[in-house]
């Protein structure tokens, strides 16, 4: 009984003793010094691990009683959340050395928080989903306040953490009305226990609760308060961090669970995801029009997106699933390149993050100032780039499922959206001439990486390399 | 009324009036005092439920140490609450109506509150019959048994939180000088110390 649960669990349990090895190898040996080793392996042991589950085979298997499940859908994002956290790493070390912020401590928390990720995506269970959730929350409150010797980042690290667990709170709130209704904690035993005529009003509010926090998880409307500061704050590698893994990992948890404890019930909580959805497009697109700070940018732009990838969640379906993976995958493929670019923006060897920094980058920097012209296209969905088909897919999706007036409100919001990603290629190639911008100066890495994730967006557009097939999969499994 | 009735009466009120005392008083260190007085009652009504073990982890843990922990941060700190709480005035009126809304909400679910059929039995299946096992053993079989996945989770939170704190406190400060025990150890008189004959009136 008990080895075949630990087999089931056996990819997060081997990330966990990897931590704790580099952990205590790191204080026993050169501490800070071997960071950057530290670092590269924990990266490659991620990417392991990801071919580990990528290939390990279908199968729905449950371990510990429900509290852990193992499916596809969990196997899917679970790739994802290691393969961006391993790309996030390996592009961190330049920055973070040159900064002197590459302490060895911070790729252990990554993959501490990496562990809670997949616990969060595997969750069967109230309990085991809130004990993934914080360990992800936990360790990322640590990262952002890391360069602690900055008022920002400080601060970044405390707003986190204090609204953090405000909706922890909430979210546990949730949970015990949902326990104090279905008598259990465990997902099948939950959505067992709803009646044939609908909700009971108990079980609504421990729903709306729920939904509340995990509203905040993924920085979405109204919820989204704390996002630009930490964006803003932490320094630009954990921002790159913030805006891949853990919005994966949120994103599934939320599917999850409404599919997992709250299947039967789709048009309640529908509704309520469907107006979250529709802020978060809304602010998204017409709070970043004023921002000048492209982290500031990034994280409004994530709100947005995240409106986007909500609405197919929204849907209640398979296609709608389906959709929200694939739109989460390539969002992050994005956000991995978009960010492989802020992070080269220096001056002097300082990091700058003014957008009008990039005054004619064209001129200097050609196939970079492309690269970036098609990630921001693809950011603002504009056909025929990957970014488009991610939104074609959840806009079909929501008008499937009746969700037409969303579809239509997401296509305004995306072209409102449009403005600030232009505006950003309007800088590159038409800025004014006479400002000195940033030097252009770029790591092999981080090139690769732009490059890559830019390559992907263009190439893409003729198959989505499959993705589209395993999303499929993946929604399959979770929606039945 | 039994005696158990009568000591039950007794720790709620006192557990009550504690707990009230903890918010209203003015000094800081009489409030952490209110607080081990409410962990007290507490425990006191843990032991009339039959759940002895908690009642004494309650005492250890909380009384012994986190209340005890609180009382030197608190004495240390040497923070003014009075202070502190001078701006909550300016809340009070948007704070009180937001509570009393939720409060409202609350009250119409609990007056529609009715669980799902098989809850109450769905929440007994879970726990060992009481009867028949003794209630710490009971919570061993639950903690470290069935729900061995979470309790690991919980473990790793708590690693997270120690690294946490250690990296965003510790510093290795490079100005300060340490007291290196070997060193000490291998000097002597001989190589420490030089005598010099000083004649009166005159420098070295």
């Amino acid at each position: 009984m008990i080895s075949a649960d630990i087999s089931t669990v056996l990819p997060e349990i081997l990330l966990a003793v990897y931590a704790m090895i580099a952990l205590v190898a790191g204080v026993y040996t050169g501490k800070d010094k071997v960071a950057p080793t530290i670092l590269f392996l924990t990266a490659a042991v991620m990417v392991v691990l990801a071919a580990m589950i990528g290939l390990s085979g279908g199968g729905t298997t449950s371990a510990f009683n429900g509290a852990f499940i193992d499916d596809g859908f969990a196997r899917f994002a679970k790739v994802t959340i290691l393969l961006a956290a391993a790309a996030v790493l390996v592009m961190s070390k330049d920055y973070m050395l040159r900064r002197d912020l590459l302490r060895f401590e911070y790729p252990v928390l990554v993959a501490l928080a990496s562990v809670g990720m997949m616990m969060m995506v595997s969750a069967g269970d109230l309990m085991s989903l809130y004990m993934g959730l914080e360990l992800q929350s936990l360790s990322l409150y640590v990262v952002a306040s890391l360069r602690r010797d900055s008022a920002k980042s400080t601060e970044a690290g405390l707003k986190y953490f204090v609204l953090g667990a405000l909706s922890s709170g909430m979210l546990l709130y949730g949970a015990s009305l949902t326990y104090g209704f279905a008598g259990t904690t465990v997902f099948s035993g939950i959505i067992s226990s709803v009646g044939e005529d609908g909700m009971s009003m108990g079980l609504l509010f421990g729903l709306i609760f729920l939904i509340t926090g995990f509203a905040f998880k993924v920085s979405a409307v109204p919820f989204h308060m704390w996002t630009p500061d930490v964006y803003e704050g932490s320094p630009t590698p954990v921002t790159a961090f913030f805006a891949t893994a853990p919005k994966m990992a949120a994103m599934g948890l939320f599917a999850r669970v409404m599919f997992d404890a709250f299947g039967t019930s789709t048009a309640e909580w529908g509704q309520v995801i469907a107006l979250l959805s529709l802020l978060s497009m809304f602010l998204g697109a017409v709070a970043a029009i004023g921002q000048t700070n492209i982290k500031r940018l990034m994280a409004y732009s994530s709100i947005a997106h995240m409106g986007y990838a909500l609405m197919g969640l929204a849907s209640g379906t398979e296609q709608g699933v389906e959709a929200m993976l694939l739109y989460m995958a390539i969002y992050v493929t994005m956000s991995v390149g978009t960010f492989a670019f802020i992070l080269s923006m220096e001056k002097d060897g300082q990091p700058v993050t003014d957008i009008a920094s990039l005054n004619m980058l064209s001129k200097s920097h050609l196939p970079k100032a492309l690269a970036l012209l098609v990630l921001m296209f693809s950011l603002a969905g504009v056909p025929p780039m990957v970014g488009f088909f991610g939104k074609l897919a959840v806009l079909q999706a929501a008008v499937e499922a009746g969700y037409g007036w969303l579809a239509l409100a997401g296509v305004v919001a995306s072209v409102i959206g449009a403005f600030y990603y232009l505006r950003i290629v309007y800088y590159m190639f038409f800025g004014d001439e006479d400002k000195a911008g940033i030097d252009g100066t770029m790591s092999p890495v981080l090139w690769v990486f732009l490059m890559g994730s830019a390559a992907i967006m263009v190439v893409g557009m003729v198959n989505l390399f499959g993705v589209d097939g395993l999303a499929a999969a993946a929604a399959q499994t979770l929606v039945n | 009324m039994t005696v158990a009735d009568l000591a039950f009466y007794f720790f709620a009120i006192v557990a009550v009036v504690a707990a009230l005392l903890v918010v209203v008083a003015r000094n800081p260190v009489h409030s952490v005092l209110w607080l081990i007085l409410t962990f007290l009652s507490a425990a006191g009504m843990f032991v009339l439920m039959g759940a002895e073990f908690v009642a004494m982890l309650l005492v250890i843990v909380y009384v012994g140490a986190v209340a005890v922990l609180f009382l030197f941060v608190v004495m240390m700190l040497d923070v003014d609450f009075a202070e502190l709480r001078a701006g909550m005035a300016k809340y009070v009126p948007i704070a009180g109506l937001i509570g009393v809304v939720i409060l409202m909400q609350l009250t119409m679910v609990f007056g529609s509150w009715h669980m799902a059929d098989g809850a109450e039995a769905a929440r007994a299946a879970v726990t060992p019959d009481a009867a028949e096992v003794h209630n710490t053993k009971a919570l061993g079989q639950l903690i470290y048994d069935q729900y061995i996945y979470l309790f690991q989770a919980a473990g790793l939170i708590l690693l997270v939180a120690m690294i946490g704190a250690i990296v965003l406190t510790l510093r290795h400060r490079t100005y300060v000088k340490r007291q290196d025990v070997l060193a000490q150890m291998y000097r002597d008189p001989a190589s420490a110390l030089e005598l010099k004959d000083i004649k009166p009136g005159q420098g070295l």
